[in-house]
């Protein structure tokens, strides 16, 4: 994957590159608003991490910029200002996600990934998922694994679908919390731990395959583990 | 500046002045014209009370000739009080009558108009009157002298003079009042107040200004910056208060965060404590980053720049996806969470906000039932209970549990940021849950309450209700 980041901030720009590349992607970086433009618009990336506050040009009008060129890389906007009406501008610039600073490296990675296969997927949604025996309906609002039925309140189904449509791939709790539950607050208690225990209660217990894992100091993943 | 220099700078003493002016030229002129329409009628009566007595002294001339007008002169001269009455001839030399000297050139004013003439009569000495004469040729060049003193338009004038000066002491006289009127009344609470800012800018900032009650406009003006001030007053202290917690709150974990990185590093024990330190460090500076976070965020929503998101919202769907998100936490707990809600529950708010506010008074609620139900165990102890209600315009939203409560005389305090009343110093949080509820609250025109549910806290937002059914605009929007 192929990430741009439009940072000035040299060493906390430095300190992603660094760490994206670790995780085994190509990430480059622009240290201000005319460059970063101008790398967006001569190569390809899978993702773009915008800073808000950019020199020589506004992060959002970066943005807008591309996106009324036609340009549809999905963007995550990056803000020390981190609040309701801040995240609402953003995204109606044209961003795809928001993250307030200062930010876990791990929850930017989870969201970076997830826009990258939003991208590549081509936004043309699958009726069903599957992972490993744990198959998902979405028309049919059904959940069975090994064929057998798992009755699911209708919040714990959305958690499901959201979980295994990022199905490989760590999701934070902010990023259920946001997803799921449409909330950007900090909730205090871990109340999502308690909603994927819940959940995984009733997908995992009983079956020898846990297909419900839990990322240390980063969130959830579901993935198949005989794969 | 001196006092009188202040007076004149003042605007209601120069507006005062200049009404005084406009009097004063307004009275001169009604007292002039009053004068001289006087004095001309005076002088027009003297002028015909000539013209009649010639016409008389004529018609004895016709009959009787010569000598019964030098007998009805002399008749007439003779009388106490008399006007003036001569007949000369025609060098100029008088043949009868009362006057002892009046100017010849008189004489040739024979246009049978009366004019002003001075004259002495005879037998009163030098004294020089003045009188309007008029004179009538008679047969040979002979001239009779008619006329009639009007010393008395001099009175007149000296009425006039009198009014006058009249005038200009009653124009003194109300100047001088209306100086004290003002100095008493204006200028000195203008002054007062004055000096009560002048010591409220030095630093003191419990004076207020006087009010008298007596309910004038300074009163109004008083009362209506007393109350600026006490606000005023109040942010200041908040302010000072929120950087004393600010200090404490945050320099705390901060102390405690560099210590521990600083006894790592001088342990030497290598990379397993290293790693535990480096740890627990991510682990402080979340929770101080979190503790700033409410921090903005409460700034933010007091500021109430976050206004421009708020939409329709129904309160009821709110509470109940609240208590969908903590019904496994407070499960866990071993509580039981419950939502009673009255129908739809219109009001126009920021969602998110409404949510975040409530989910901390849940958060609240769960760790303190979650405290006393572990000794009481009953069904009631162990239950938190969600409510939404409308009354009378109003929507109250309810966060009641049955822990410890509050009591009546921290209720007021706990609102405040950073307070952690003492009883729950040993559980974990910011101290910024519930000041955050009040000013979201604020933002939404409405109240944070805490009341006693007996026993347990009943912590309730009140909140103006929106899109009323009365109006069509208001159902459609209700629908949607």
């Amino acid at each position: 994957m192929r990430v741009l980041i439009i940072e000035d901030d040299r060493e906390a720009a430095a300190y992603l590159v660094k760490a994206l590349r670790e995780a085994g992607h190509v990430a480059d970086h622009a240290a201000d608003g005319e460059q970063g433009q101008h790398m967006a618009e001569s190569a390809p990336y899978d993702v773009l991490v915008v800073d808000r506050m950019l020199p020589r040009r506004d992060g959002l009008a970066v943005i807008e910029a591309l996106r009324s060129a036609g340009d549809t890389t999905p963007v995550l906007i990056l803000s020390a200002l981190g609040q309701v009406d801040d995240r609402v501008k953003g995204l109606r610039a044209g961003g795809d996600d928001y993250l307030p600073k200062p930010y876990a490296f791990s929850e930017l990675l989870a969201r970076v990934e997830a826009l990258a296969r939003r991208s590549r997927s081509g936004g043309e949604a699958e009726t069903v998922y599957r992972v490993g025996d744990l198959e998902l309906d979405r028309l049919r609002h059904e959940v069975r694994r090994r064929g057998v039925e798992i009755p699911l309140q209708p919040r714990e189904f959305r958690l499901l679908e959201y979980l295994m449509k990022h199905a490989g791939q760590v999701v934070t709790r902010t990023m259920l919390l946001e997803n799921v539950w449409d909330y950007h607050f900090d909730p205090q208690t871990n109340v999502i731990d308690v909603h994927v225990s819940r959940l995984r209660s009733k997908v995992d217990k009983g079956f020898d395959a846990p297909l419900l894992h839990t990322v240390r100091g980063a969130g959830y993943m579901i993935r198949d583990g005989a794969r | 500046m001196t006092a009188l220099a202040k007076l004149f700078r003042s605007a209601a003493f120069r507006v005062s002045i200049a009404s005084l002016v406009v009097f004063a030229v307004f009275a001169g002129f009604i007292v002039l014209y009053i004068g001289n329409r006087a004095s001309e009628l005076y002088l027009s009566q003297a002028e015909q009370a000539n013209n009649e007595e010639i016409a008389a002294l004529a018609d004895d001339y016709r009959a009787g000739g010569i000598r019964l007008l030098a007998m009805s002169i002399q008749e007439r001269a003779l009388t106490p009080g008399a006007s003036l009455y001569v007949l000369t001839d025609a060098l100029g030399t008088t043949l009868i009558g009362n006057v002892a000297d009046f100017p010849l050139s008189v004489l040739g004013l024979t246009d049978g108009i009366s004019h002003a003439v001075a004259y002495r009569l005879i037998g009163e000495g030098a004294e020089t009157r003045e009188a309007m004469v008029r004179v009538f040729v008679l047969a040979g060049g002979l001239r009779l002298v008619v006329g009639r003193d009007i010393g008395e338009r001099s009175q007149i004038w000296a009425v006039v003079r009198d009014a006058l000066w009249l005038v200009a002491g009653l124009v003194i006289g109300l100047g001088l009042l209306s100086w004290w009127f003002i100095w008493r009344t204006v200028l000195r609470r203008v002054d007062a107040m004055a000096a009560t800012s002048q010591h409220i800018m030095s630093g003191d900032l419990t004076r207020r200004l006087d009010v008298t009650g007596s309910g004038d406009e300074f009163d109004r003006l008083a009362a209506s910056l007393n109350a600026m001030l006490a606000r005023i007053e109040q942010l200041l202290v908040g302010l000072k208060e929120v950087s004393d917690n600010i200090a404490h709150d945050l320099k705390t974990p901060l102390t405690r965060l560099r210590n521990r990185v600083e006894a790592s590093l001088r342990s030497g024990r290598g990379e397993p404590e290293y790693r535990r330190a480096l740890e627990a460090t991510i682990e402080d500076s979340d929770q101080l980053i979190r503790t700033f976070d409410a921090l903005l965020r409460i700034a933010r929503v007091e500021s109430a720049s976050v206004g421009d998101e708020m939409a329709p919202v129904d309160a009821a769907e709110v509470l109940r996806d609240v208590e969908e998100l903590y019904e496994p936490v407070a499960e866990e707990a071993g509580l039981g969470l419950d939502v009673v809600v009255e129908g739809p529950l219109p009001l126009f708010g920021n969602r998110e906000l409404i949510s975040q506010a409530l989910a901390n008074l849940v958060d609240n609620a769960i760790k303190y039932a979650a405290l006393s139900a572990g000794g009481a165990a009953s069904d009631d102890a162990a239950r938190v209970t969600l409510r939404g209600e409308r009354r009378d315009g109003r929507i109250r939203l309810s966060v009641i549990d049955r822990g410890p409560g509050i009591s009546a005389a921290d209720r007021a305090r706990a609102v405040q940021r950073f307070v952690r009343l003492e009883s729950s110093r040993t559980q974990p949080g910011s101290g910024l849950g519930l000041s955050l509820v009040a000013a979201v609250a604020r933002l939404h025109a409405g109240t944070l309450e805490l009341g006693d549910a007996h026993p347990g806290l009943a912590a309730t937002l009140d909140l103006p209700a929106a899109w009323a059914e009365v109006s069509d605009g208001g159902r459609r929007l209700a629908a949607e």
